[in-house]
């Protein structure tokens, strides 16, 4: 393992992100501010408690993870891309690196940036409502692997896209209807058995399940078909970046 | 000088079936300026590419510093230092930070002192906290240069360094080659200004079609290749050549005031001596004697023309 590389890719696509720490933090403490102000005061005055816990807490998990999942992804995709776009990619591919080590440098630096805006928004959540943790080390475990899961699927995104439209595809079309759909501001068990049945294969409904019952202790699905879910998720990724590395698949002729 | 780059038989077939090279074999001795000379699509980034990693190689195999490219990609990279075509950079990354990067990306401990060397010796080290998108064209392609340099490489490729740059910067850039070369740097660049060539290689390989059609010291293919001319000026034109001149070697010019003798300077005799008596004895009054000899580019020319021709392959050393 080549670590000095690891590090300089890790250190440079750290260094993107502190040039613009103040939009780093800003922006996910307006917008975490705005759906409390909206969902926790104005709508969520009106509705019962969920599950044993105020609506204005409820939504605390998912909208974690709306954030986490929505910033691993677009972090990884832009820093594989970016180099792309603009050739310096050359550098990485004659440089004395394996892919996996690319791979480390550049998911770790967006997962890092991830769990850091998912720590951020939790800690302005706290300024709204009472939030207590039930399983706090089940909970760093389910933020820290979705930010993970995440910046790979956000890294085969950018490695795959021609074009920066084809960068915003996957996450508009696809990721951003599951993870709303996936129970981000309401439980499953809220909805006709019709669509209950259909979000069950929704692989972001174990997510936010999962990540709620480290928050509440209670959840949607079982905790174990959770923790499974990620795996495999997981484990499907790293399955096409490992296919991406045997075959050169769009990076190397 | 032993050999640092030994490609043997490289081939590399794109996905849509265009074969950009068709058997390389050349071997690169440590420490020359070897130029690879070609027209556009001859086949030189590919080439360089595959020697460093971009792409792939369809057969073949290379090696720098007894390092295979491909099995033990690691160590021979690492020997390697690669400046594009292309200007690629990140327009809001500092001068510095890009140049630490890279030298952290080929594994190299960070160091500043030797960062600083690089970039004083390619004055850049008064923007070195400058953004690369302030920077003009040439400052640009030198920090591509010290990008290259950051981690120390036995091997430079310079692919087209001067491509697109004013006259002042050319002779820069010759300069800061040279001084590589000084240090002990094996520099390949490909170019197709035939000038360069001529002005800073030690060695000159001409690339067509994917083929490597000769490989040569730049001064026995000079000699080898050069041919002279002589033109014999008359004080009065002539309408044809007189008898007792007639040669192939000779011809009139188009107005007549002229004759035109090409010779080979390798030649035991250059037959310059009876001419000039011939003429004489055949009552023509000389004005003035001029001779020219032919320059790389002319060489240069007639070799990719000629290339469908075996007959005019040159058998120089190192050819596939």
């Amino acid at each position: 393992m080549n670590w000095t590389a690891i590090y300089s890719i890790f250190s440079f696509e750290m260094a993107r992100f502190f040039r613009t720490i103040a939009q780093s933090i800003l922006s996910p403490v307006l917008s975490t501010s705005l759906y409390f102000v909206v969902f926790g005061a104005a709508i969520g005055s009106r509705i019962q408690e969920v599950e044993g816990v105020s609506y204005g807490a409820f939504i605390v998990p998912g909208l974690i993870m709306l954030s986490v999942i929505t910033q691993s992804i677009s972090n990884a995709s832009f820093g594989i891309y970016f180099p792309k776009f603009i050739g310096t990619i050359f550098e990485l591919l004659s440089a004395p690196i394996s892919f996996i080590e690319i791979v480390i440098g550049y998911v770790g630096a967006a997962a890092l940036k991830a769990l850091f805006i998912g720590v951020i928004i939790l800690i302005t959540a706290f300024f709204f409502v009472d939030i207590s943790i039930a399983h706090p080390f089940a909970m760093v475990a389910f933020l820290v692997l979705t930010c993970i899961s995440f910046a790979l699927m956000g890294f085969i995104i950018g490695i795959w896209a021609g074009n920066f439209e084809q960068l915003q595809l996957v996450p508009l079309l696809i990721v951003t209807p599951l993870v709303f759909l996936g129970g981000s501001f309401y439980s499953i068990s809220m909805l006709p058995p019709v669509w209950q049945t259909i979000s069950h294969f929704n692989p972001v409904v174990y997510l936010i399940s999962g990540f709620r019952w480290a928050f509440f202790g209670t959840a949607d699905v079982p905790i174990l078909t959770s923790l499974m879910a990620i795996g495999l998720f997981t484990s499907t990724c790293l399955a096409v970046i490992w296919w991406i590395f045997r075959t050169g698949w769009r990076i190397r002729q | 000088m032993p050999t640092i780059v030994d490609i043997k038989n490289l081939r590399k077939a794109y996905d849509g079936g265009f074969e950009a090279l068709k058997g390389v074999t050349l071997e690169i001795r440590e420490g020359e300026i070897l130029a690879l000379l070609g027209p556009n699509g001859a086949g030189k980034t590919t080439l360089i590419s595959t020697v460093c990693g971009i792409t792939m190689p369809t057969d073949g195999t290379v090696t720098v510093g007894g390092h295979d490219t491909v099995t033990d990609y690691r160590a021979a990279r690492a020997m390697i230092g690669l400046v594009p075509q292309e200007i690629n950079l990140e327009p809001f990354e500092k001068v510095i930070n890009t140049v630490r990067f890279s030298r952290g990306l080929f594994g190299r401990k960070p160091d500043d002192a030797a960062l600083e060397k690089v970039l004083r010796q390619l004055s850049l080290w008064d923007k070195k906290d400058s953004q690369i998108r302030a920077l003009s064209g040439g400052m640009k392609r030198r920090v591509l240069i010290a990008k290259a340099l950051a981690h120390d490489p036995r091997v430079l490729f310079l692919d087209e360094p001067t491509a697109g740059v004013d006259v002042e910067l050319r002779k820069d850039m010759w300069e800061i080659v040279a001084g590589l070369k000084a240090d002990g740097v094996t520099i390949i660049l490909t170019t197709h200004y035939i000038e360069e060539a001529e002005a800073i290689a030690d060695r000159i390989g001409v690339i067509a079609k994917g083929e490597l059609l000769l490989v040569e010291d730049k001064a026995k293919l000079m000699a080898r290749m050069g041919k002279k001319q002589l033109e014999v000026q008359l004080t009065q034109p002539i309408e044809a050549i007189p008898a007792a001149l007639q040669s192939d070697a000779l011809t009139l010019s188009k107005d007549g005031s002229a004759l035109i003798y090409s010779y080979d300077t390798r030649g035991e005799r250059t037959g310059i001596t009876k001419l000039l008596a011939d003429v004489a004895a055949a009552g023509l009054v000389l004005a003035d004697l001029v001779t020219r000899q032919s320059s790389l580019e002319d060489i240069f020319v007639d070799l990719v023309h000629d290339d469908n021709k075996s007959d005019t392959k040159l058998g120089g050393e190192g050819v596939a």
